[in-house]
């Protein structure tokens, strides 16, 4: 069936390829702008994704100089078809955020053979580094490096943690959970209680009144997205044990959604790190300025916000959803 | 007397006997591993309101929309002979209607929350009538009628109100969700006492109990006796739309936001559980709502108990499957029959021994 479909888009290129010579609009840099075809998944996969699509638009703009061409699906077959119809259409790079990792070759062999420059981002792709000019990733790791360290800079008398894990497995939980791990061994940070609410609110809050009720001491919840974290700050509420900025209990979550970011501006919680959707600034950044990046692979910086820093203004230009 | 005694222990409980066992062991269980457990406290949260707070408070709060949606689910299981299995899904629907009325009206007053609340109903009580038509027209087994919005309910959820998870802030909301001022009891318990409260006075004022376990029983025979039996089961599913339209909007309440992937998740197995622990034949016919509710409760208390000594969350649903298919298998025809038979052999034991006394 794979092979099939492939054979149905080699043909597809191949009439296309053809069409395009017979109308000779070989037409590459339209109006001296350069011209960017995006090959990414759906704005409706998530609010890290929409965040992500909204970026590629808004630095890919023709006020930037751009012309931005953008085709979004979670099927890797659809993917590939798209980015077959990109090159064909003589884009001068190629952008992509592929849903598999694999299959990828032909395209990209064909991109080069075209002289389009492919940049990949947020996802890597099986194939040989020579076949891209740079990824623009994540590390799901340095997240959690990120917010342990921000927690260690606090300098607590004492580190009593809660923590909230997501769904076990995921990159996010891996990421997350790491580098607190780490803390838990050395013997820096006491683990109260490491449960996986499997990133279920109403479960986050169960976990902490079960914690508040045996009467245990803690001072730091470290969940592992802003639900499971506004989860466990409506247990403290509910128990009437003060959080956030000069409360008792030290409140953290991931993913920077709006509205976490402004528990965090109202002081609420204290730290909300997030997996930056961002890319598009540094590929743009590497197209205009012409060189060839020193590493192939570059690791995008993590963000984390604190409460007593953070700003309407940050809100705005990093929260997720409305 | 004797003889009152005898049917309360033979037919008042009878049912209730396995749930209420249930709860014993669970309490004793928990008394003997800290006698501390089911202490109450009075704490003032951070609103200012003295609350009631401990671990009694939070099975008894956190079992709320599962005992709502097991009230729900009885009817369904008695009249038809099946479950649904999508009340999730629909709860995550109706709590998305709730949200997204909620957040088109410029401010959150007791009746938009009244008008919110009554949009989530209509729109689950649709989609009961849905699945209700699916089972009780086209004749298609309940599990496999309510698979379908299962599987697609959540996407109908995201559609509503798209991807990021929505917030609603308001008091009103909060009130609903966690204690209103001035109540030291959370108010999802009291909206269980009044849904609970207003299904016993539908029976008592309607003959929907006695249709219900007629059509359970015997459809044919039923439907000879001029009952109209598709009728009672699409109002099964429909009053079953009602509380998950109800557990929906306290979930919602809880926390003051919609995550439509993980609102009431799995609960539809935990609200047939309950059923089944609560005595209820899963194949219909006489069902005890009472028996359902506390079987809610049980389910919820396990799975405190568990947090309580630190059993990963992971291992959880593991750890509750082991007491529930104790619990199922004790409270099975069969154990109860050799349970009978073993006992009508020891009452006939001793008074064959007296007779040789008596000689």
């Amino acid at each position: 069936m794979r092979r099939f479909s492939k054979v149905v888009a080699l043909a597809l290129v191949l009439v296309m390829a053809l069409s395009l010579c017979a109308c000779g609009a070989g037409g590459k840099k339209a109006g001296g702008k350069i011209t960017v075809g995006v090959v990414n998944n759906p704005p409706s996969e998530s609010g890290y994704r929409e965040a992500n699509v909204k970026d590629m638009e808004s630095v890919f703009s023709e006020a930037n100089g751009y012309e931005l061409k953008a085709f979004y699906s979670i099927k890797n077959d659809e993917q590939l078809q798209a980015a077959q119809g990109f090159i064909t259409e003589g884009v001068d790079y190629l952008l992509i955020s592929a849903a598999e990792t694999t299959g990828w070759d032909e395209v990209l062999k064909k991109a080069k053979e075209a002289g389009i420059k492919v940049y990949l981002f947020d996802r890597m792709i099986d194939v040989d580094q020579s076949l891209y000019e740079a990824a623009v990733v994540s590390d799901m790791a340095k997240e959690g490096e990120t917010a342990v360290n921000w927690l260690l800079d606090q300098k607590l008398p004492e580190y009593n943690v809660i923590h909230i894990q997501g769904a076990m497995g995921s990159d996010a939980q891996i990421g997350r959970t790491g580098a607190l791990d780490a803390q838990f061994a050395a013997g820096t940070m006491k683990k109260v209680v490491q449960q996986t609410a499997t990133w279920d609110e109403a479960e986050a809050k169960k976990i902490v009144e079960s914690v508040i009720n045996s009467g245990e001491d803690f001072n730091v919840i470290y969940a592992e997205n802003d639900g499971m974290a506004k989860g466990a700050v409506a247990a403290l509420d509910e128990a009437g044990i003060t959080h956030g900025v000069d409360g008792k209990v030290v409140v953290m979550g991931f993913d920077c959604n709006k509205w976490a970011l402004r528990e965090l501006l109202a002081k609420a919680w204290n730290y909300d790190g997030q997996c930056s959707p961002f890319q598009a600034q540094i590929i743009s950044d590497l197209i205009k300025s012409g060189n060839a990046p020193s590493s192939k692979i570059i690791i995008n910086e993590e963000k984390g916000f604190d409460a007593t820093t953070l700003t309407q203004s940050d809100i705005d230009t990093y929260g997720l959803g409305e | 007397m004797k003889e009152n005694k005898k049917r309360f222990l033979k037919g008042g409980l009878g049912q209730l006997t396995i749930p209420v066992i249930a709860v014993a062991l669970l309490v004793i269980f928990n008394l003997i591993r800290d006698p501390g457990f089911f202490s109450i406290s009075i704490t003032h949260n951070n609103y200012g309101n003295a609350v009631l707070a401990g671990n009694l408070i939070s099975i008894i709060n956190g079992a709320s929309e599962l005992a709502i949606l097991a009230i729900g689910m009885t009817l369904v299981t008695a009249a038809t002979k099946g479950q649904d299995i999508s009340v999730g899904a629909a709860a995550a629907i109706a709590g998305s209607v709730f949200v997204k009325v909620l957040k088109s009206a410029s401010s959150i007053s007791v009746g938009t929350v009244i008008l919110a609340f009554l949009c989530a109903a209509v729109v689950a009580m649709l989609f009961g009538a849905f699945n209700g038509t699916l089972v009780a027209v086209f004749g298609i087994q309940p599990m496999i009628a309510t698979l379908i919005l299962y599987t697609c309910g959540r996407s109908i959820a995201y559609w509503i109100n798209g991807g990021a998870t929505p917030t609603v802030e308001s008091p009103i909301i909060s009130a609903i969700g966690s204690f209103a001022p001035g109540i030291p009891i959370p108010m999802p318990v009291i909206i269980v006492i009044v849904v609970t409260i207003l299904f016993k006075l539908l029976f008592h004022f309607t003959s929907l109990e006695i249709l219900t376990q007629s059509v359970g029983i015997n459809q044919s025979a039923a439907r000879l006796n001029g009952i109209n039996t598709t009728f009672i089961k699409l109002l099964s599913f429909i009053l079953l739309g009602v509380c998950v339209a109800v557990s929906g909007c306290i979930g919602v309440s809880r926390l003051g936001l919609i995550n439509h992937e993980t609102l009431l998740l799995d609960v539809e197995m935990d609200a047939i559980l309950a059923v089944a622990i609560g005595g209820n034949s899963l194949g219909g016919g006489k069902f005890k709502i009472s028996g359902s509710i506390i079987g809610a409760y049980v389910i919820q208390m396990l799975t405190i108990t568990l947090y309580a000594m630190k059993v990963s969350s992971t291992d959880v649903k593991a750890y509750k499957a082991i007491v529930i298919v104790l619990l199922v298998v004790i409270g099975s025809p069969v154990v109860k029959q050799r349970f009978q038979k073993f006992m009508g052999n020891l009452k006939k034991g001793k008074s064959e021994t007296k007779g040789v006394e008596g000689a």
